[in-house]
């Protein structure tokens, strides 16, 4: 029983990272995409949670936590490319 | 775009990347010492470690990074290779085969009896190398100009 519940889910966060492809392809500005990115990110997440109840393991928690840790910094670094031109400053108060 | 010579107000990025840090840094160490039984290990763990440093690059810059953490990151995979080298040395003074490991019982003040292996040694050199060249690659790209 358990498993159609899981499968069933697994299927909505397929359709809904769809979704978020279809935003990442077609998003008309740059902030969009990387919207989307970051969503798809937390869907992944979702999905490997979902995989390691379905295979009864313990051994996939440290990917949930690092995809969440990897998508936010990825997110950060591209929010400052787009905000200020460079990612790594090199010293913020008086710069160049 | 053109607001390089303003006065920018990053009050949200930095108390969260602050905060974060830590977080990211307990669980880069969790996963150090987790890879002898569970997923994890030196090479994962360290670039947990460089992610978290790469998460102040980005909060603030590399000047403060310098000054808060003074590492010399080139020394720092010099010091990982020597200390692999070293543990894999060892053996051949007991009179074993290169990278032979061993391991014993001690008996720790605050953790009790617990079972020591070098390869835990060798593991801390793949993340001393791991952090090293990671920051060197960042750090190299980031100040060119």
């Amino acid at each position: 029983m358990l498993d159609i519940i899981i499968y069933v889910a697994l299927a909505i966060l397929v359709l809904a990272m769809l979704g978020m492809l279809y935003r990442v392809v077609k998003g008309p500005t740059t902030a969009d995409r990387v919207i989307a990115l970051d969503s798809i990110g937390i869907g992944l997440i979702s999905v490997v949670s979902l995989l390691s109840i379905l295979l009864d393991t313990t051994m996939f928690f440290e990917v949930i936590l690092l995809l969440g840790i990897l998508a936010f910094i990825g997110t950060v670094a591209f929010s400052k490319f787009l905000e200020r031109g460079e990612i790594i400053q090199h010293d913020r108060n008086n710069d160049l | 775009m053109n607001r390089k010579n303003d006065q920018v107000n990053d009050v949200i990025l930095q108390t969260a990347a602050v905060i974060i840090f830590f977080i990211i840094i307990v669980f880069s160490i969790n996963l150090f010492f987790a890879g002898h039984y569970s997923p994890g290990g030196g090479f994962i763990g360290g670039l947990m470690t460089a992610a978290a440093l790469v998460l102040l690059l980005l909060a603030f810059d590399s000047k403060t990074l310098a000054n808060v953490l003074p590492f010399d990151y080139r020394k720092m995979t010099a010091l990982g290779l020597a200390i692999a080298l070293l543990t894999s040395l060892h053996s051949i003074f007991w009179g074993r085969p290169f990278l032979t490991h061993a391991y014993d019982k001690f008996d720790l003040p605050l953790l009790g009896e617990q079972t020591l292996h070098t390869a835990i040694a060798f593991d801390l050199g793949v993340y001393l190398v791991v952090i090293g060249v990671t920051m060197t690659i960042i750090q190299t790209i980031g100040e060119s100009e």
